[in-house]
């Protein structure tokens, strides 16, 4: 019918036709991973790249289908490609809307373990020089609720935090004062080994809706060996406290986390069937943080990321062979990862969102009054280096700490927006910014990307992933059912 | 089968001059309902002619083939209206619109229906190729009013109602002022507008949507593919694809709910996977995706060469593309496919959306064990049958 034109016609000539932003990086002979503004990624080759770095494009070619469709090109008098990643750019930072919701509050540093990879627990009775002041708690209590999120979650870190457990009492009742009075709602975890847990302590919990959090190692022998404690029982004690913590406040309101070690590296499979046999319903395999007593004791450097990340990924194959035999089961850190990729969720993740979480994420009253801009930063204090130090709970409020100049030059120096090596990798959407990490690994908050562990693991984790959802279907549904709807 | 919805009236008589339009409401004899000037009591038969007199009822509407049925007894009544018996289906509850100079009429609601829609204009800013409504540029603005007279003829229980065109937002204003009337006059009534979206991409045209503040209002707008010019080519028009898309954006980000249709036919099925992707990643907040069988009338005839598909032919596709939506957790629903075309996984996404007037199953559906599910075949323009027509045992 005449009155019909051609598809052709319809098409952007290439002088009406402008680059987006997009990153890449070469992966192959002549072949290009190609991620747009907001981290979906396309694979290219080299001449189909150069191609559309020339706008040598025409519709039909197959090529400028594949660059619209990713959001590579846009015709110059269209608006509706920028106004797609405008509105999914903000949805993936809107983690940014909720400043500061997490509070931790170390009640003392004492702790019965004497765990070698610790960063800060002190042996000792001495309550008056390791436990956290009431005083000090309250004004720590006042700072919390001054901060702009809508509801933040108070965690209670030590040390072994059930060793001041008054203090966490006196914490809760008063924060649930304040949260009548302000509307401001607040959520209770107890960060703790669960060596002292009783009946008494779990009757509080569940009565006033407290989480608890643990650590779970492995096998027996691993989990000892990780968490020496007098009796040489941690392990015994960490099962049986989440089984009664199970049974008395409910499965999901207890969960373990484990920290790898050079032992742990090639018994991945027995620690994740510890979390099994526990019915947890997932595992975060997570590194070895390179902090306070890390360090000193040279733990840090005892295996390479490479060698974490083949632990890594046969824990993940295990997960999914198990998930594929009929038994949900999740990797969190892949879960929050493949979530960044395939979605738009703000995930505010502290190793994957850039700004940094440090102190608009998170703020660390230590049990002595001073104010840390993350967990990692009262560890580094611990050892000398007072670089993530923003203040005091006498003389500073939540204005005067997230608005210090330690805190803004940190977040403003080490975003991966515009961080050398980070601004222009290909994984830039999804990754992170870590400066507390690249200080206490390399002196340097920004870092030196080529040379970092966290950037080598970041990327490692995420090329294993993309290349799972890419080539191996079983394994990308699964991955998929865990990015969270 | 297929009901004739438009049609002639044999016989009109007692109408003034002061209006060549007249909405009229079908009532029952022997009832009592109130009544005003829009009332017209079917007369089906000699002895229902006798009744309506005796009622003494002012305007009579009479469904007969005998013209004589109603010529013999005008004078009995202030206005007489007579339709041939095709139209029989017509009962008390439904309203027609009727041109008195020339006897065209309408039948605008049916009251025992599910699928009710209003047609706003035949004027459109899109030609698509597949138009079963081609559009027209004319001024049909005594739409609106006939409309906006109708509408308070309505049941206030009609679940639901359509609007469409043409585009409707063609005169936006005056159409705004409608979606009002039925805020006002039908709060309970959800309202789904088929619109191509181009309008909101003026922000004083979604605002004033939102203004309405209508409690269930929806507007279904079509997204053809990925890419363009592929959309442009579509929808013939250069630059409605940046329009839609930004209108989407904007209804959304104003809390407007909204649709996204894709149409399949060979330019748009063997890229559903991918379209429906984009859709997961790009649109992933919009409230319900169809994505539907293409009824061939209209201008999908005249393009029948390029635009017919076998559904077999884009079945893996299809199923592709509704468990990526699904696992985005968008609302998805197939409709106008018959369930023996489509892969079993996704039936429960396969809905029975062909308007009750022009839906129909052919010999092989009797034997069938899903039909009473399935959303059957249109009867309306040319229907093209899929060679996957085949019945479930």
């Amino acid at each position: 019918m005449a009155r019909f034109v051609a598809a052709k016609a319809f098409g952007s000539p290439s002088g009406e036709l402008t680059l987006l932003p997009f990153n890449f990086e070469r992966t192959g002979n002549a072949q290009f991973l190609v991620s747009n503004m907001v981290g979906d990624f396309i694979r290219l080759t080299e001449d189909e790249i150069n191609k559309v770095i020339d706008l040598k494009l025409n519709p039909g070619d197959g090529l400028y289908e594949k660059a619209y469709a990713a959001h590579l090109i846009t015709g110059t008098q269209q608006k509706a490609q920028q106004q797609l990643l405008a509105l999914r750019l903000r949805s993936r930072m809107s983690f940014l809307r909720e400043m500061t919701p997490l509070h931790m509050f170390v009640v003392t540093l004492r702790c019965e373990h004497s765990c070698p990879y610790c960063q800060v627990s002190r042996q000792s009775t001495d309550r008056s020089r390791f436990d956290m002041s009431e005083a000090t708690a309250q004004r720590a209590l006042d700072i919390a609720f001054e901060s702009k999120s809508s509801r933040i979650k108070i965690e209670f870190q030590g040390g072994e935090p059930l060793l001041n457990f008054d203090l966490i009492q006196k914490i809760v009742h008063a924060a649930k004062a304040k949260s009548a009075t302000t509307g401001k709602k607040a959520d209770f975890v107890i960060a703790t080994n669960l060596a002292l847990l009783n009946d008494e302590i779990l009757r509080y919990c569940k009565d006033n809706e407290v989480l608890l959090s643990t650590s779970l190692d492995g096998p027996p022998d691993l989990h000892n060996k990780n968490r020496p404690r007098p009796g040489g029982n941690s392990y015994e004690l960490a099962v049986n406290g989440i089984r009664r913590a199970q049974q008395v406040l409910g499965r999901d309101r207890v969960g373990a986390l484990m920290t790898t070690t050079e032992s742990s590296l090639d018994r991945v499979d027995q620690i994740i069937e510890e979390y099994l046999k526990l019915g947890l319903d997932g595992i975060f395999l997570r590194p070895l943080s390179p902090f306070g007593f890390a360090v000193k004791t040279k733990q840090y450097h005892r295996y390479d990321t490479k060698r974490w990340l083949r632990f890594f990924e046969r824990g993940l194959r295990r997960i999914l062979e198990l998930n594929h035999q009929g038994t949900p089961f999740r990797e969190f850190y892949s879960a929050l990862v493949v979530t960044r990729m395939l979605t738009d969720k703000p995930i505010g993740y502290v190793d994957l969102r850039s700004p940094a979480g440090a102190g608009i994420g998170a703020l660390v009253y230590n049990y002595d009054g001073y104010v840390y801009a993350s967990d990692e930063g009262r560890m580094l204090a611990e050892t000398g280096d007072n670089a993530f130090r923003l203040g005091h709970v006498n003389t500073h409020d939540y204005s005067s700490l997230v608005l210090s100049d330690t805190l803004i030059d940190t977040i403003s120096a080490s975003l991966t927006q515009c961080a050398p090596e980070c601004s222009d990798c290909v994984f830039e959407s999804h990754c992170g910014a870590n400066p507390v990490h690249h200080h206490a690994t390399q002196g340097d908050i920004v870092g030196i990307k080529p040379l970092s562990d966290f950037c080598e693991r970041q990327k490692g984790t995420m090329r294993l992933l993309l290349d799972m959802l890419e080539n191996s279907p079983r394994d990308a549904a699964i991955l998929r059912s865990w990015a969270s709807i | 089968m297929i009901l004739p919805l438009y049609g002639t009236a044999v016989l009109n008589h007692g109408f003034g001059a002061e209006s060549p339009r007249v909405v009229a409401r079908l009532r029952s004899l022997g009832t009592n309902e109130p009544s005003d000037g829009h009332d017209f009591y079917v007369v089906r038969s000699d002895t229902e002619l006798v009744r309506s007199i005796e009622e003494k009822r002012s305007s009579i509407f009479v469904i007969n083939d005998d013209v004589s049925l109603a010529g013999s007894a005008v004078s009995a009544f202030d206005r007489v209206l007579s339709v041939s018996a095709k139209f029989e289906y017509l009962r008390s509850g439904d309203v027609v619109g009727v041109h008195v100079p020339t006897g065209r009429f309408r039948t605008l609601f049916r009251s025992n229906s599910r699928h009710n829609s209003f047609l706003v204009t035949e004027r459109c800013n899109n030609y698509c190729l597949m138009c079963s409504q081609p559009p027209k540029d004319v001024d049909d603005r005594w739409i609106l009013d006939e409309i906006r007279e109708s509408l308070p003829l309505l049941p206030k229980s009609t679940p639901t109602l359509t609007f469409t065109g043409g585009e409707p937002l063609s005169d936006w204003a005056r159409f705004i002022d409608i979606l009002a009337d039925c805020r006002d006059l039908h709060p309970d009534t959800a309202i789904q507008v088929l619109t191509n979206g181009r309008a909101f991409a003026s922000s004083e045209i979604v605002d004033a949507w939102k203004a309405v503040n209508h409690p269930s209002l929806i507007a279904a707008i079509p997204v053809y593919a990925s890419v363009d010019y592929i959309h442009d080519y579509v929808v013939q028009a250069k630059g409605a694809f940046d329009e839609t898309i930004l209108g989407i954006l904007k209804l959304k980000d104003r809390g407007q709910r909204v649709e996204v249709r894709v149409v399949l036919h060979a330019h748009t099925a063997p890229t559903i996977a991918e379209t429906s992707r984009w859709i997961s990643r790009n649109l992933p907040f919009v409230d319900h995706v169809a994505l539907m069988g293409m009824e061939n009338t209209g201008f999908a005839i005249a393009n029948e060469n390029s635009l017919w598909i076998d559904p077999m032919d884009y079945r893996e596709s299809l199923s592709e593309g509704v468990r990526t939506l699904a696992d985005t957790g968008i609302n998805v629903s197939i409709y106008n496919l018959p369930r023996c075309v489509l892969d079993a996984s996704i039936w429960p996404y396969a809905v029975q959306s062909i308007s009750d007037w022009k839906n129909g199953y052919v010999e092989e559906c009797r034997r069938c064990i899903e039909k009473s599910k399935c959303s059957g075949l249109f009867t309306s323009g040319r229907p093209r049958q899929s060679r996957g027509i085949r019945a479930i045992q």
